[in-house]
């Protein structure tokens, strides 16, 4: 029986994704016709919407036609599309997909056309066009926006356990005693019967609201979980950044940071990881469950759209090296080397990077732009709004940035990473389990 | 598997009758080839669909089983070196021991449930409408049958955990310990099927003729009596199609595993298709996704094989 129903909803999905990319089969040279883009985050789609509307205003050859696919079917969905055929003109790409698709030649290099019509790469914020140079030396992608982490809180909560919200902003850490930002997330944890983390007779099985939240495990990269953290230790993922070939989940800079992550879980200041099945890790904070989240700014929306509850926003502690640290992650727009229609493609992508299209995004407040000057603009779309997000900026700022690891194998490294950190975390096994796991991974680039 | 099924139970006596047939087969050997070509004609549809959707596929499994793949570019040749991976893939073992362990569970309450359920109907339910409502978990889609739990079942917000925690007790993460997640995969998926098996199961008991009960009861057996002696042997050939078809579609659970834990907490409920499917699909190894997918072939062939020469299947006791 199951099997018919897996034919059967096979069957659907190939009819959808047929139906989903008619037209296109236009001339292949002269930039007009039908393009297929697809995105996975349903907050940005009327942004991008506005600049389809736009391009095609200004192009009336090209139509743009938009479809949004949530982050779990994306990524099979677009394999699948390769290989029958039928993957989208043009795509929004991560940093950790892109590199298999590079190396199976999916994707289109844009390098002649960044030459051709003059692309000011300079106009991106530092760092992010560089990211989309595939390990040939071509270039992939351009950048479309950037995100970095910070601590989403509680502001009543954080009133009531006395916590300033100048406090909040300058926490410190280290994986020995957890510093202040380990006193901070004490003192927020309540059990049932009211008594906080860092009090005498203090319940931890009974606990009501969690200093911090917790998602998941993070995998092998943790970039909202524990990568803040762990990079102030001087830690790195790979060897080398991009195309790095050797992890370091062995080193004990790394391990602790997770020993003393795990730790929270039997203080009782943050929620045990099987609970998180399932679960959303900001509807729990909006239900009042958890007073600290650390999360990415895409999410500064939906955490402000919890009524009754007031998000406030302070920046990551400062670690041992007496430095913030911040994931700094980068989507951008890539043409599918299979396209029909690889001008109009190109040409579409073009104007996601252009300053016309990222104000536009700007202006809606969910996401800063990668142009420099768009993310400004973003900024205060974010400030007229109500929202302060220099917790977020301050990265961009100061320079406190590292990148997003970029290797080969990524889904490989995650298949092993992914139980392993479970693992950990669940308290199932100590931490100095991931050298076993780290040597797994190293395994895959031999 | 439906049609095979109600052919038997409408007659069973038609398939006693075959071996008769053949004996005197010689005779009308001429006129047998004169229908060949009418048989060609009406098995040719159902041909098309077997060679193009079966046979082709499966061949091409097994073909690809043996090559390095990874879904873009050509498969390269590389011998039996997907199978002997296997044998050290502490992942494909803890896989097959989560899939065993999920069958088991599955089976055992869902053919005991099915069984208890099916005696109901033929004694008690007469009712056309309660008959029917045992089926309306089937009609519901597996994906959504297992979303509809998974948020029933929630830790945090589940109406389930709500009932338990008002009782006093603790919270259970259904899905999200490692001891919980396989068996209430398990009940999840022995609360959509039940009502079928036991439908299939009860159309057996409506083969079955009264008369045998009658004798029994002249008799003077107890119940407990006739149902060991008349009602399970008679089932047996159904019981043991039943179990066939249930057991080779419990071992290829999958919806319900991707829809909740996705194989996880750890490895505890990533099942054997499950593992497939992350290895193809995930992470672009279709080579091993195939050895491993032919050897889940073989031993679901081998159960189907064991299940009927043992339980003799093909053979029923009213002759």
């Amino acid at each position: 029986m199951k099997k018919t129903i897996g034919v059967a909803a096979a069957a659907a999905a190939i009819a959808l994704s047929l139906s989903a990319c008619g037209g296109g089969s236009t001339a292949s040279t002269e930039a007009k016709g039908e393009i297929n883009y697809w995105l996975w985050d349903a907050n940005q789609l009327p942004a991008y919407q506005q600049c389809a509307d736009d391009f095609t205003k200004a192009n009336p050859d090209i139509k743009v036609k938009i479809t949004q696919r949530g982050w779990d079917d994306y990524w099979t969905t677009l394999t699948n599309g390769f290989v029958a055929g039928t993957a989208p003109d043009v795509f929004t790409n991560h940093l950790s997909k892109y590199p298999e698709y590079a190396a199976k030649k999916q994707l289109l290099s844009l390098d002649d056309a960044v030459a051709k019509d003059g692309i000011k790469l300079d106009s991106y914020t530092k760092g992010l066009p560089e990211l989309w140079v595939g390990q040939d030396g071509k270039r992939y992608g351009l950048p479309k926006d950037w995100d970095t982490v910070g601590l989403f809180y509680n502001k009543a909560m954080a009133d009531s356990a006395g916590l300033t919200a100048e406090q909040m902003a300058n926490l410190d850490w280290n994986p020995k005693d957890g510093g202040s930002y380990e006193k901070a997330i004490a003192r927020l944890t309540v059990d049932k019967s009211g008594k906080r983390g860092d009090e005498a007779g203090f319940d931890k099985n009974n606990v009501a609201v969690y200093g911090l939240g917790l998602a998941g495990s993070g995998s092998g990269q943790g970039q909202t979980e524990w990568s803040f953290l762990s990079a102030t230790t001087g830690w790195t993922a790979t060897d080398k950044n991009p195309w790095g070939t050797k992890f370091n989940y062995d080193d004990p800079k790394f391990q602790e940071t997770i020993a003393w992550w795990a730790g929270l879980i039997e203080k009782g200041y943050m929620p045990k990881l099987e609970t998180t099945v399932g679960a959303s890790l900001a509807d729990n904070f909006g239900a009042g469950k958890a007073a600290i989240n650390t999360t990415g700014d895409w999410l500064i929306g939906q955490y402000k759209s919890y009524k009754g509850v007031e998000t406030a926003f302070a920046p990551t502690p400062k670690g041992p090296d007496g430095k913030r640290a911040s994931m700094f992650n980068g989507l951008a727009d890539s043409v599918w080397a299979g396209t029909k229609n690889p001008a109009a493609s190109v040409k579409w992508v073009e104007y996601l990077g252009s300053t016309a299209c990222q104000d536009v995004v700007a202006s809606k407040a969910v996401v800063f732009p990668a142009i420099t000057s768009s993310s400004e603009k973003a900024a205060e779309a974010f400030k007229a709004k109500g929202t302060d997000v220099s917790a977020f900026t301050t990265h961009v700022e100061d320079g406190t940035t590292f990148l997003f690891p970029i290797a080969d194998k990524a889904a490989k490294v995650d298949g092993i990473m992914k139980p392993a950190m479970d693992a950990v975390l669940s308290g199932k096994k100590p931490a100095s389990s991931l050298t076993e796991a780290n040597n797994q991974v190293n395994d895959l680039f031999k | 598997m439906m049609t095979t099924l109600t052919k038997q139970q409408q007659d069973p006596a038609a398939r006693a009758g075959l071996p008769k047939a053949g004996k005197t087969a010689r005779k009308g050997r001429l006129r047998r080839l004169g229908d060949l070509k009418m048989a060609l004609f009406f098995i040719f549809p159902a041909m098309i669909g077997f060679v193009l959707f079966y046979l082709v596929p499966t061949i091409r499994g097994v073909y690809l089983s043996f090559t390095e793949y990874s879904i873009l570019g050509d498969p390269t040749w590389i011998g039996i070196k997907n199978y002997t991976a296997m044998l050290g893939d502490e992942l494909f073992w803890n896989a097959m021991g989560v899939t065993v362990q999920y069958v088991g569970l599955n089976i055992g309450f869902q053919t005991l449930i099915a069984l208890g359920l099916a005696l109901l109907m033929h004694r008690v339910a007469k009712s056309t409408f309660i008959r029917g409502a045992l089926l309306l978990p089937f009609l519901v889609a597996n994906v959504i049958v297992a979303l509809l739990w998974f948020w029933m079942l929630d830790y945090q917000i589940g109406i389930v955990n709500e009932i338990i925690n008002w009782m006093g007790l603790p919270r259970i993460a259904f899905f999200g310990s490692e001891q919980w997640a396989i068996p209430t995969i398990a009940a999840v998926n022995v609360w959509r099927h039940m009502g079928y098996t036991a439908l299939l199961l009860f159309a057996g008991l409506q083969s079955i003729p009264n008369h045998v009960y009658e004798v029994a009861s002249l008799d003077g057996a107890s119940p407990t009596r006739t149902f060991w002696s008349i009602t399970m042997p008679l089932l047996r050939p159904v019981l043991v199609l039943v179990l066939v078809v249930t057991v080779i579609g419990s071992f290829q659970v999958f919806d319900t595993v991707a829809v909740t834990t996705g194989g996880g907490p750890i490895n505890a409920s990533r099942v054997i298709q499950m593992y497939i499917y992350q290895k193809a699909f995930g992470e672009s190894d279709f080579g091993y996704a195939s050895a491993l997918s032919v050897i889940l072939f073989l031993i679901l062939a081998l159960v189907a094989f064991v299940q009927m020469k043992f339980l003799k299947g093909n053979e029923s006791d009213l002759d």
